[in-house]
């Protein structure tokens, strides 16, 4: 039987109970969460290992290029090429092939953890420096990009954070900045002088920099920041791509492009940044992770998705205040809201998006099923289909994204389906008790109690109020 | 949030405002049919609705320039300043037809550049990028039935965006694949939630509703295109919801990908692509409505246009003011509406982006009060509020 500590600390600050995590966590449930933080900062795995992802980066583009040519190949004759279908479909099969492996490494790693808060606020910072599969060749590697940038900074610094995601092959490419091209750059005026050219900014990175990254849309910016912000990051590129991006740098690394990059001094935010090529743009992140409106920006949303949609003001004051303090440094500020008495309330305040429903499904019935085709496709239609949040925004937080109707008998739906298959094997019961404890209302207990059939009491547990909630 | 206490202060205000809320004169259309669709990430509004009539037109637009109308794979021709752009082929049918109103330089009161709150300020429907008052098409169904029009607005979608969310319960549909529910577990989760959880209770409740609506011929209904981004299977679903004597009056419909700053392409290429999926969209939604398409006006919006000149990347960034259609057999169309800032250095807003000169809530306005007959006073004070100078349009509907 969960206490109440221990069914927040599981469900709240995890992704979800186990039947066996009561026994766990014991009769100390902060103590069992900064254990895990403690253990993350043991580990600072894959710090320095060659990146995974410019391997899969390398592959795709190598693909999509045989793919290129064969097509021209096929153009420019005029009687039709013998060409094997499959050859053309490579591509294609290639990032549908990484994107399942992908997802069900994710989904695996998120089931069976038993760091499952480590592994939640991985989930939260990868929605915040969201990138989205919808966009080629991101889908093939969206779960190395959240290894290589994010994981190893988990418990570290929020600065060092900031630049491994901006400096990430798959952020340049999600948010357009590999090929941004300073106006006065030696590559624009060589494009000018050849073939009449006009290239320049593309300044989709600096501002979700700004109004995404750190600072907020209220952060106190404006256009003039965002132009100049472009301008730093020019060059920020990846290695060894074709037309532009030509050689230079290892492919599908992070590389620097000097002739890229636009000369002269900055000003962002008032303060003027002299000409240093890659180092500015470190500058630049560097200050705007120690800005008040970042760690504003940060206790806000950290606050919302472990406390409630509107967090408590007070909360966020005190974390925005515990940042500061600690210099971007993240442990303090996990500490705190571990801490704060805000974040152990009942009744469960936050309502569950489709991925923590789905999650804490599986980990409640500690089954992980054996296609990720099959998570892709129950995500999908509860409405978040995997890694895919569309918009550089990442996935809202708040249940006013999630607890739409339709979608809301969708997941009666597939509770339906999911009791029916595993209900047999367990009483529902007894595993209300398990992972909810004193949470579960006497009207869910009562109702699971007086189900016709193990299938139906275990799909009315997971269709409860408590179950929805967080 | 919205406090319990000014919920109930604004129901009272409603009441009281009830039987004024009809306009005098012109009766409403008791069948009127409204769709809002909106373009989210920021549709370029030179590319869907070129001004090629302008002499800085191809300097400024670049590599993504349109080919004069009259040519193969041209942009086909409204008038000699605008055209569409050629993969609106069936936009271009309604518009010779009389049956499509091309809007255009238009924008909301929102002049920053994001996203998030560009969309906040176009579905809040005030000045500001706040979620606390709900959506201005829920308070629009209030005012409805509170003039005792109970029928409902739909989203079609998983989720109800916020333009229509608010204290008015409505329905939200979005194809499903999964099967149903049996009708014995379905009542003990119902009786569930009636007990302890409001919220959730009422949730369910409506999509019950909505699916009872949708009918067999949307059960089961493929979800097509990957994050259900496909427009034509929503539309269509709008359609067949609408076309109900009893169903809901008001449909909204989120389409997204709109957010081109790299590579977009100019007659060909990835906007080409998502321009064609809604113009076939449009031409599939008036096929399956049948004989209501004459009561009906569909509205397509986005959060804001992109910058006039093309980007280092051969796209285009966030902007300001854009285009806008607006599509039905209650329009009266074949016409452009703008009051045109043209596109010189100065004329441009911030030196870059396209200036607005027509507020979208006049838009807005102009179908709840013609089609609908809510009365201008609760427009300007309560659906859209501080927004009297934002006059609606004459004669965007006909008569």
């Amino acid at each position: 039987m969960q206490s109440q500590e221990s069914a927040i600390a599981a469900n709240r600050f995890g992704l979800g109970a186990r039947p066996s995590d009561a026994r766990q966590i014991g009769t100390d449930a902060p103590g069992w969460l900064k254990a895990q933080l403690d253990a993350a900062v043991a580990i600072k795995h894959n710090v320095g290992r060659p990146p995974g992802s410019a391997v899969t980066l390398k592959q795709a583009t190598e693909l999509r290029l045989a793919r290129q040519q064969l097509q021209r190949r096929q153009a420019a004759s005029d009687v039709p090429l013998e060409i094997d279908p499959d050859m053309l479909r490579e591509y294609a099969q290639f990032i549908a092939r990484r994107y399942r492996d992908e997802v069900g490494r994710r989904s695996t790693q998120a089931i069976t953890t038993d760091q499952p808060f480590v592994e939640r606020l991985l989930h939260f910072w990868a929605n915040h420096f969201a990138i989205s599969v919808d966009k080629q060749p991101l889908a093939a590697l969206p779960v190395q990009y959240e290894d290589e940038a994010i994981r190893p900074h988990l418990t570290g610094n929020f600065r060092d954070l900031l630049m491994a995601v901006e400096k990430h092959p798959a952020m340049l490419l999600y948010l357009d900045n590999q090929a941004s091209l300073g106006p006065n750059s030696t590559a624009a005026r060589a494009a000018r002088r050849r073939r009449g050219r006009e290239l320049g900014l593309n300044e989709n990175l600096a501002r979700e920099i700004l109004e995404l990254h750190t600072l907020g849309v209220h952060g106190g910016y404006d256009q003039h920041d965002v132009t100049e912000l472009a301008k730093v990051i020019t060059g920020w590129s990846i290695g060894g791509d074709q037309g532009r991006l030509r050689g230079g740098g290892a492919p599908g690394e992070f590389h620097f492009r000097p002739l890229m990059h636009e000369p002269g001094a900055k000003t962002v935010l008032g303060r003027r940044y002299t000409e240093s090529g890659l180092e500015e743009g470190e500058q630049v992140l560097s200050d705007l992770a120690a800005h008040p409106s970042t760690a504003r920006h940060l206790a806000t949303k950290l606050a919302r998705h472990f406390v409630a949609d509107e967090p408590p003001p007070r909360l966020v004051e005190r974390l925005a205040a515990i940042y500061l303090d600690n210099d971007a440094e993240l442990l303090p500020v996990y500490e705190a809201l571990i801490d704060a008495e805000e974040s152990w309330q009942a009744p469960l305040a936050k309502y569950k998006t489709p991925q923590d429903f789905v999650i804490s499904t599986y980990r409640a019935l500690e089954h992980t099923p054996d296609n990720p085709q099959q998570l892709i496709g129950i995500m999908t239609q509860l409405g978040q289909r995997p890694l895919a949040p569309g918009s550089p925004a990442g996935w809202p937080d708040t249940a006013a994204h999630w607890d739409g109707g339709d979608a809301l008998l969708k997941r009666i739906e597939w509770a339906t389906i999911i009791g029916q298959a595993a209900g047999k094997q367990i009483d529902p019961r007894a595993l209300a008790g398990a992972l909810l404890g004193p949470i579960a209302s006497a009207a869910s207990l009562a109702s699971i109690r007086r189900a016709e059939s193990g299938a139906q009491g275990l799909t009315l547990l997971l269709a409860a109020p408590e179950f929805q909630r967080r | 949030m919205l406090s319990r206490r000014t919920l109930i202060t604004s129901a009272a205000k409603l009441t009281l405002l009830a039987p004024f809320a009809r306009i005098a004169g012109a009766m409403p259309n008791p069948n009127a049919r409204f769709v809002l669709v909106i373009l989210r990430g920021g549709l370029d509004g030179l590319a869907a609705v070129p001004a090629y009539g302008e002499g800085r037109y191809r300097d400024l637009r670049g590599p993504l320039a349109l080919d004069p109308a009259d040519t193969s794979n041209g942009v086909l021709k409204l008038d000699g300043l605008f055209g569409l752009h050629p993969a609106l082929t069936q936009m271009h049918a309604l518009y010779s037809a009389g049956e499509l109103c091309v809007l255009h330089a238009l924008a909301t009161p929102y002049r920053e550049r994001s996203h998030f709150d560009g969309q906040k300020v176009l579905e809040a429907g005030g000045i500001m990028p706040s979620t606390s008052a709900g959506g201005w098409l829920n308070r629009a169904l209030t005012v409805l039935s509170e003039a005792g029009d109970e029928r409902q607005g739909i989203a079609l979608a998983a989720s109800v965006p916020l333009v229509m969310r608010g204290p008015f319960s409505v329905t939200s549909w979005a194809p499903s694949r999964l099967p149903d529910a049996d009708d014995d577990t379905l009542a003990r989760v119902r009786e569930l939630y009636d007990a302890v959880d409001p919220m959730l209770a009422g949730r369910l409740s409506e999509a019950l509703q909505a699916r009872e609506l949708a009918g067999d011929a949307a059960a089961g209904q493929r979800m097509g295109g990957r994050g259900g981004q496909a427009v034509t299977p929503l539309v269509t679903a709008a359609a067949r919801f609408l076309s109900a004597d009893d169903g809901p009056r008001i449909a909204v419909i989120d389409v997204g990908g709109w957010d081109t700053h790299a590579n977009q392409g100019a007659a060909q290429g990835q906007l080409a692509n998502r321009l064609r999926a809604l113009d076939q969209g449009l031409k599939s939604f008036k096929a399956e409505l049948g004989a209501r398409w004459a009561d009906t006006s569909v509205l397509i919006v986005t959060e804001f246009g992109r910058t006039v000149a093309a980007n280092g990347t051969r796209g285009t960034d966030h902007g300001t003011a854009g285009a806008a259609f607006m599509a039905g057999g209650a329009v009266a169309g074949g016409r452009v509406i703008a009051d045109w800032p043209g596109l010189g250095s100065g004329d441009l807003h911030e030196g870059r982006d396209l200036r607005a000169t027509l507020d979208m809530r006049s838009v807005f306005k102009s179908v709840l009060s013609r089609q609908f007959g809510i009365d201008d006073s609760m427009l300007d004070e309560h659906v859209f509020p501080g927004s009297k100078a934002a006059r609606p349009l004459e004669a965007l509907l006909k008569a």
